[in-house]
């Protein structure tokens, strides 16, 4: 009872609530434009952030990722181009419905789906959260250690694209967290001499230039492109034969989203794929997919929100980001001096429930602007690339700058940019790189205080039960796509 | 699905080293190589300091893992090429530019003024040949979120030629 109260919390603030309309409708902003999204917005943001306190800093965070998730629909509905990479799967059906003159019905089913993943996601993080964190209190250095392999497998594993290109993007990743001074023992490493490299590589310029400035360079090889829109009247809430049709589907890819989102992967992209995919195989009418199928409307939706409430549990309860924009938001935190894990759940309930229950209210803020406001934000689109990139190019340099007041850090970003760039263009995904960098320092702070306690016997991570699971589960993560690859040859 | 094919066999006959898994698999090893060699200078911890491994050992440890996965993947490419990729456009070429000029004017003249370049240089190679636009994305905008992050944020800007007329 207590903890609900907590929960309502944002409700009762007139800041929150304010923060959290500003962060819906900036997510949904972001996540109608092709190209941006809760990721890069929530990079952008961060800086604005330490104005804010943290529990009204990390609430803008979490209801731009949930927000942004849902309006990637939009696009995907109206203009067959998915906002953000989560709303591909959506396209496959949202748009041809939309072109049978149904658009407002595709996009009512898509913001009732959504809002039903999104909140599930949130029960789901509610309770199951405390629970891992509570599991956590039996983790030391080198079960900390597994639980991190695990994580970077499980990228390589049901990430998107090639899962070798995955885990070079993660490894690529981990070694950049170790440019700068040594941790432990203060050597320099990568540093060749330059004074600012000393304390290493920020998160922000590797954040923004992989994916907002490499996005600015795709988009300046797609100036040709043209979209065609499809007209929308308005948003229609599903009919009841709808409801019938869908509930089941609505409901088994929230499950699937909600723990897609647990596993350290690219959250909603992965598990919209999966719940489109499943809901096809479940349905009555498999032959409607890729036509205008409003089940697949349904089941892509409802699990890339329910991916955000799921990415947010490893996120909170052991400090290892489940998607690149729980990595930003894990950032925040750690911005704000909050330090994610078993203690956080014990010393801060309050702060926790409040960010609990901003999520819950950013599902219902959603469909609320969603609904009423999509016809709106589908006219965000008509803002040619021309006048948008170069604007979010001065907002990505200034926020880079403005974290350490460092020239170099906007350097490191345009690298980084072109970087990414061209990771994308031969099939590396960048998601990886982002949960490398963050996990990195966990990964060899464990990896070598375990080797402290060990003597140096690697064996020993054998003998610990918690850690060998962990290990197995790695293997066969690791294992996974190569059983997968030779069943679809068969 | 022909298209795909196609691409594929325009890839599969061209010299090895012109095609995208070559040149892929020869940066990532040259650079790598290059980071190896380097880990070889980094400091040791005398053994009575030394807790655990040597600074060094992580990151020849992923190097070494970088590599293996290149060459896993140059393998593989043997059987499976990749789809050979469209040529990059002008626009790619002169946004890339742009970035140089921003660096070089950042560094010379000023923080402001190199925002300001790069977005008005971007926006017309982009397309925009309307003056009110050039002058809203290059001049008015810049504006605004100079004067936002100074106000807001507190942030002090690096000082340049434009900048100064405003600290000073």
């Amino acid at each position: 009872m207590d903890n609900l109260l907590l929960m309502m919390a944002p409700l009762f603030s007139s800041k929150l609530l304010i923060v959290l309309i500003f962060g819906t409708l900036f997510g949904l902003i972001l996540g109608v434009l092709p190209g941006l999204g809760p990721t890069t917005g929530g990079a952008l943001i961060l800086p604005f952030t330490m104005t804010l306190d943290p529990l009204s800093a990390i609430v803008l965070l979490t209801s731009i990722y949930c927000a942004g998730t849902y309006g990637g629909a939009i696009t995907a509905v109206l203009i067959n181009t998915p906002g953000t990479p989560a709303a591909a799967a959506t396209c496959l059906d949202g748009y041809p419905l939309a072109q049978k003159g149904e658009a407002g019905r595709a996009l009512g089913m898509a913001t009732v789906s959504s809002t039903v993943g999104g909140i599930f996601s949130v029960i789901v993080l509610v309770f199951f959260a405390p629970v891992l964190a509570q599991l956590a209190y039996e983790f030391g250095q080198p079960e900390y250690f597994a639980l991190a392999i695990f994580g970077l497998t499980m990228l390589a594993s049901i990430g998107e694209g090639s899962p070798i290109k995955n885990l070079i993007a993660g490894a690529f990743g981990i070694l950049i967290s170790t440019i700068g001074k040594d941790f432990m023992t203060s050597i320099d490493r990568f540093t060749y001499g330059i004074n600012e490299l000393s304390v290493g590589i920020g998160f922000i310029p590797v954040v923004v230039g992989l994916f907002a400035i490499s996005e600015m360079l795709t988009q300046s090889t797609l100036l040709d492109q043209v979209f065609k829109r499809v007209a929308l009247k308005a948003v229609k809430l599903p009919s009841l034969d709808d409801y019938k049709k869908t509930w089941k589907t609505i409901l088994r890819s929230s499950g699937i989203g909600s723990f897609i989102g647990v596993l350290p992967a690219e959250g909603g992209t992965v598990a919209s794929l999966i719940g489109y995919s499943e809901a096809k195989r479940f349905s009555k009418e498999p032959e409607e997919f890729g036509k205008g199928s409003i089940e697949g409307i349904a089941g892509a939706e409802a699990a890339n929100n329910a991916a955000t409430g799921g990415a947010m549990v490893p996120t909170l309860a052991l400090g290892i980001p489940g998607s690149a924009t729980t990595a930003v938001i894990l950032t925040g935190l750690i911005i704000h001096g909050v330090r994610p894990g078993p203690d956080l759940f014990r010393e801060q309930p309050d702060f926790l429930y409040g960010i609990f229950g901003a999520m819950l209210i950013a599902n219902v803020l959603f469909f609320i602007f969603g609904f009423f406001g999509a016809k709106l934000f589908a006219r965000i689109t008509l803002v040619p690339n021309k006048i948008l990139w170069p604007m979010i190019f001065a907002v990505s340099v200034c926020g880079t700058y403005s974290l350490s007041q460092s020239i170099i850090d906007v350097w490191i970003m345009l690298f980084f940019g072109v970087l990414g760039f061209f990771m994308r263009r031969f099939g590396f995904s960048v998601v990886p790189v982002i949960i490398g960098l963050i996990l990195g320092e966990l990964v060899e702070g464990t990896l070598r205080q375990s080797l402290v306690i060990f003597d140096g016997n690697w064996l020993m991570f054998l003998t610990r039960p918690i850690a060998l699971t962990f290990f197995i589960l790695s293997l066969i993560a690791l294992a996974f796509p190569l059983l997968r690859s030779k069943k679809q040859k068969k | 699905m022909n298209n795909v094919r196609n691409k594929k066999r325009a890839n599969k006959s061209l010299p090895f080293f012109f095609k995208d898994e070559f040149k892929v698999f020869f940066v990532i090893i040259f650079v790598s190589t290059i980071l190896l060699v380097t880990t070889f200078t980094f400091d040791k911890v005398p053994p009575i300091l030394n807790r655990g491994i040597q600074p060094a050992t992580f990151p020849k440890g992923l190097l070494v893992l970088i590599m293996f996965l290149t060459a896993v993947i140059y393998y593989l490419s043997f059987k499976n090429p990749w789809k050979k990729e469209k040529k990059l456009p002008k626009p790619f070429f002169l946004t890339i530019l742009s970035f140089i000029l921003f660096i070089i004017i950042s560094k010379t003249l000023d923080f402001f003024l190199a925002i300001s370049v790069l977005s008005i240089f971007v926006s017309y190679n982009w397309g925009e040949k309307r003056i009110i636009y050039l002058l809203l994305v290059g001049i008015l905008f810049p504006l605004v979120v100079f004067i936002f992050f100074e106000m807001i944020l507190g942030l002090r800007f690096p000082p340049g030629i434009i900048t100064n007329l405003y600290y000073y």
